[in-house]
């Protein structure tokens, strides 16, 4: 009993950790109609700058206060993601989408030597902070209570992305924006800076999903393209698109890699990726695809 | 009217061949001006440019983008190293049959799933099946030897004509390189022949305008199919071809920025005409060999030609060389 | 026996029915017009017929053939074609190319990978001779995205015509048109019509072309067949006049 706790911990763990991902790859798709290959690099870097500020920080005072550093994280990679979009993506808009990808693709691997350069090759860690956190008792075992942090950001993520979108007026604007560029900039939104913003919102997810995962696991040169294809796959069962498909998505996706761990490892992989083919002939759209 | 627009329409590829000839002397010639090491880095060139030629005949003639054509490369490549492995085969013939069956079913099967979808979703749909594979051959350490991958010693040609034991290293090398360059002579011939053809028009008429084809009595999705297929095909035939030069496969070929790779060469060359994913490939393949022994941030010069090549110049090598040709002409 | 006839043809979009269970005839070898104002349903109908959209309800039957769920390939291949109120051409290939793409198509000649299209001199000369008929034969070479206005406007119905249809649909062949080109567009269809002996249904909102062309007109309004009948005919009908020509109503 108290393993399936665990694991049913270790599935939200890992899908609010998608989520966040996942969610921010949606969230530029939605409004902008971009698919950014460079987006799990963008969560590397996250990863990489919270781990370089809480190592240079740590020490000097209580572990606890160093949670403060990963958002600093996150707001990071929001401004690399506010000079990515003018530069490189606005040329692009009039062109066939495929060159995005193409532009995307070539970010992906500046940004990996960037990283390089700027760190080094060697894994970079946070562990202090996790392990100043210790455990806490969770129906009979002992669990990291920094994993349960990370839970509880994927979860307030969430709410506080769907009150930003459906409660706020930058919300309604960014809505209408994705529903209908045209119509939009033609009753006097500011396009332009709707998709800076918006995807300037969309990296801080990814850095804040890096931010939050480094404590529990080491930032390395690589992580951002592995964790990019599991993003795909959350969005791809989801739907492009749509937030509550890269919630829905996540969960999904942490459930099946959790019970795929622990059931057929060696399957684990290829399963997700051959659900996602399933779903994509299925519902080409995904579970909540907007188009 | 008739008959001069029939004798300019008319390909004469025995004429094309003539403006061609030279270059292929050239190619000829490569073992006997240069060193060994540069027919060695030539031939993963060919490789990579066969592997180009395949991907553009969904790319440029279909206009599909396929981010997933690791899959028939790795397939290609591993179909002969498990034929080593299990088989103990060690002719280069066989591995080529072994290695195009077993890409015609993994691209039809992939194919007919993918094919259903067009742009962003087809990319895509072929980017995760691609990664399937990547994970089987990732996970199945056993069959496919995981991280470590399969071994794969080279391999007679011809039949045994010419058996690696009785050559020298270098000779091992040349002999290969002639192999390898005879395999892309051949396959860019079929090629051109294949985009000149009724099907190659269809296909580009598919590109052109959907709706259009469909209502002029062609099957749009099974043309996809098809053309999914043979570029599949000729992919694989590239990683057959580049296994035993490599002498080992590892998932990396399957790995999903491998696939980003190939589509790198063609938009390098310039997708929209024929030679410019060739051109693309051998020219990526120069520049990664000297970026990665020039400095350890090659990825870096990579992406940033990429990037430059999208934003400043979208019709590639091909694109600049004609507008060179252009400005040549006009001085002149 | 009628060439084509459908039986209480329906399709709606939400509330609005485009097309209201119409019964549409057209008898062989003449040239029909399909008039009526904007969102009368004659797209929607000929969209239906032509098989880019599924009906509600009812049935197409062309020459007593239920047609009514065939694939648009196979509706291609029992004789239908149609060209298109925004040109649809394949750009990036020359004008001849356009054409002969047709005509291998026709003679399925387009499953072949091994022989060189451009050296099917038959092919090749037959494109001519309906670029020929259109005028369009010195822009043989020239990419289709290079053609002025009016000459897209003829490909896009020499394509349709290339595939020897027994019945053409022809949507808005003179819209974007400067007046100068249309009669001159419209002079050349009717007579490769004629000549070929082809049924065309025309759509059109020019009511000079219309009265000049067609040996039929049929007039749709709000989803439904209003009046059917010759050019002189529906000139005189007054409802017509009211809610389609504006004209007041007599007496």
């Amino acid at each position: 009993m108290d393993i399936l706790i665990i694991q049913l911990f270790n599935s939200l763990l890992y899908a609010s950790i998608l989520f966040l991902i996942a969610g921010g790859l949606s969230l530029i798709y939605g409004v902008m109609r971009i698919v950014n290959l460079a987006h799990g690099s963008l969560y590397a870097v996250g990863a990489y700058v919270a781990a370089w500020l809480v190592g240079k920080v740590a020490g000097g005072m209580p572990a606890v206060l160093l949670l403060v550093l990963l958002p600093v994280g996150a707001l990071v990679v929001g401004v690399v993601g506010a000079v990515i979009e003018p530069t490189l993506l606005r040329p692009l808009y009039r062109r066939p989408e495929e060159y995005q990808l193409l532009v995307t693709f070539g970010l992906l691997l500046i940004l990996e030597d960037v990283m390089r350069f700027i760190w080094g090759g060697m894994p970079l860690s946070a562990g202090v902070l996790m392990e100043s956190l210790g455990s806490i008792r969770l129906f009979g075992s002992l669990y990291p209570t920094y994993n349960l942090i990370i839970i509880a950001v994927g979860g307030m993520a969430a709410l506080l992305l769907w009150a930003f979108i459906y409660r706020t007026k930058f919300g309604v604007l960014l809505r209408a924006t994705s529903q209908d560029m045209r119509m939009a900039s033609a009753l006097g939104v500011n396009v332009r800076r709707m998709y800076v913003q918006a995807f300037a919102l969309g990296c801080t997810m990814a850095g804040l999903g890096g931010a939050i995962v480094v404590p529990g696991q080491t930032a390395v040169l690589g992580m951002g393209q592995d964790v990019l294809i599991l993003a795909f796959v959350v969005v791809v069962i989801g739907g492009l698109g749509s937030l509550q498909g890269a919630l829905i998505g996540a969960l999904i996706v942490g459930c099946v890699r959790t019970v795929g761990i622990m059931l057929f490892p060696e399957i684990e992989l290829a399963l997700l990726y051959l659900i996602a083919a399933v779903v994509l002939l299925v519902r080409p759209t995904g579970l909540f695809g907007t188009q | 009217m008739t008959p001069l627009v029939t004798a300019s329409r008319t390909l004469k590829p025995l004429r094309l061949l003539l403006y061609v000839a030279p270059l292929v002397l050239l190619l000829l010639l490569v073992p006997y001006l240069m060193a060994p090491y540069q027919a060695y880095l030539l031939s993963y060139g060919l490789i990579m440019a066969i592997a180009a030629l395949g991907f553009n005949l969904l790319m440029g003639y279909t206009g599909l983008l396929s981010f997933g054509h690791s899959a028939y490369f790795g397939v290609g490549a591993y179909t002969a190293a498990l034929m080593v492995k299990y088989l103990h085969v060690t002719s280069m013939e066989l591995f080529l049959v072994g290695g195009l069956l077993a890409t015609l079913v993994v691209t039809a099967l992939f194919g007919f799933i993918c094919v259903r979808h067009t742009r962003i979703f087809f990319s895509i749909l072929t980017l995760a099946l691609s990664q399937v594979l990547w994970s089987l051959a990732y996970k199945f350490f056993w069959v496919t030897g995981g991280t470590d991958g399969l071994r794969v010693p080279t391999p007679s040609l011809l039949a045994g004509l010419v058996r690696a034991t009785s050559l020298s290293y270098s000779g091992k090398i040349i002999s290969y390189y002639y192999y390898v360059l005879a395999c892309f002579l051949l396959s860019v011939a079929l090629m051109w022949v294949i985009v000149h053809s009724p099907f190659g028009k269809a296909l580009q008429a598919i590109r052109d305008n959907e709706t259009r084809a469909s209502f002029i009595g062609i099957r749009v999705q099974r043309y996809r199919w098809y053309a999914f297929m043979v570029s599949g095909l000729f992919t694989g035939l590239a990683g057959i071809l580049w296994v035993p030069l490599n002498g080992l496969t590892t998932p990396d070929i399957l790995w999903w920025p491998f696939s980003g790779k190939i589509v790198f060469f063609s938009i390098l060359g310039g997708f929209r005409s024929f030679v410019g994913p060739l051109l693309g490939a051998v020219a990526f393949n120069y520049l990664e060999t000297y970026a990665i022994s020039a400095t350890v941030y090659w990825q870096l010069v990579l992406g940033g030609v990429l990037v430059l090549l999208v934003l400043l110049m979208p019709t590639g090598l091909v694109g600049l060389l004609s507008r060179l040709a252009f400005v040549w002409k006009r001085a002149t | 026996m009628s060439l084509l006839r459908t039986e209480k043809l329906h399709k709606s979009f939400g509330d609005t029915h485009a097309v209201d269970h119409v019964d549409f005839l057209v008898e062989q070898g003449e040239v029909l017009s399909l008039i009526g104002s904007n969102g009368a349903g004659k797209t929607t109908l000929v969209n239906l017929i032509s098989g880019l959209l599924p009906p509600d309800s009812g049935k197409i039957f062309l020459q007593e053939r239920d047609i009514t769920f065939l694939s648009v390939y196979d509706r291609i291949k029992a004789g239908l074609a149609r060209s298109f109120q925004l040109v649809n051409l394949f750009d990036q290939l020359t004008t001849l190319d356009n054409i002969a793409l047709a005509i291998f198509a026709r003679q399925e000649k387009t499953r072949q990978l091994t022989t060189l299209a451009e050296n099917d001199d038959a092919v090749t000369h037959e494109a001519l001779d309906v670029l020929d008929a259109f005028g369009l034969q010195n822009r043989w070479d020239m990419l289709a995205a290079g053609l002025a206005q009016g000459e897209r406007k003829l490909l896009d119905v020499a394509v349709a015509y290339a595939l020897r249809p027994r019945l053409l649909f022809l949507d808005e062949p003179t819209s974007g048109v400067s007046t100068r080109d249309k009669a001159r567009i419209m002079d050349t269809i009717t007579a490769v019509v004629r000549a070929g002996h082809i049924t065309a249904v025309i759509i059109e909102h020019d009511m000079d072309v219309v009265f000049t062309y067609s040996d039929r007109i049929v007039v749709m309004h709000e989803g439904a067949i209003l009046a059917d009948g010759t050019p002189d005919a529906i000139r005189a009908n007054d409802e017509v006049a009211t809610t389609l020509l504006g004209k007041p109503a007599t007496g």
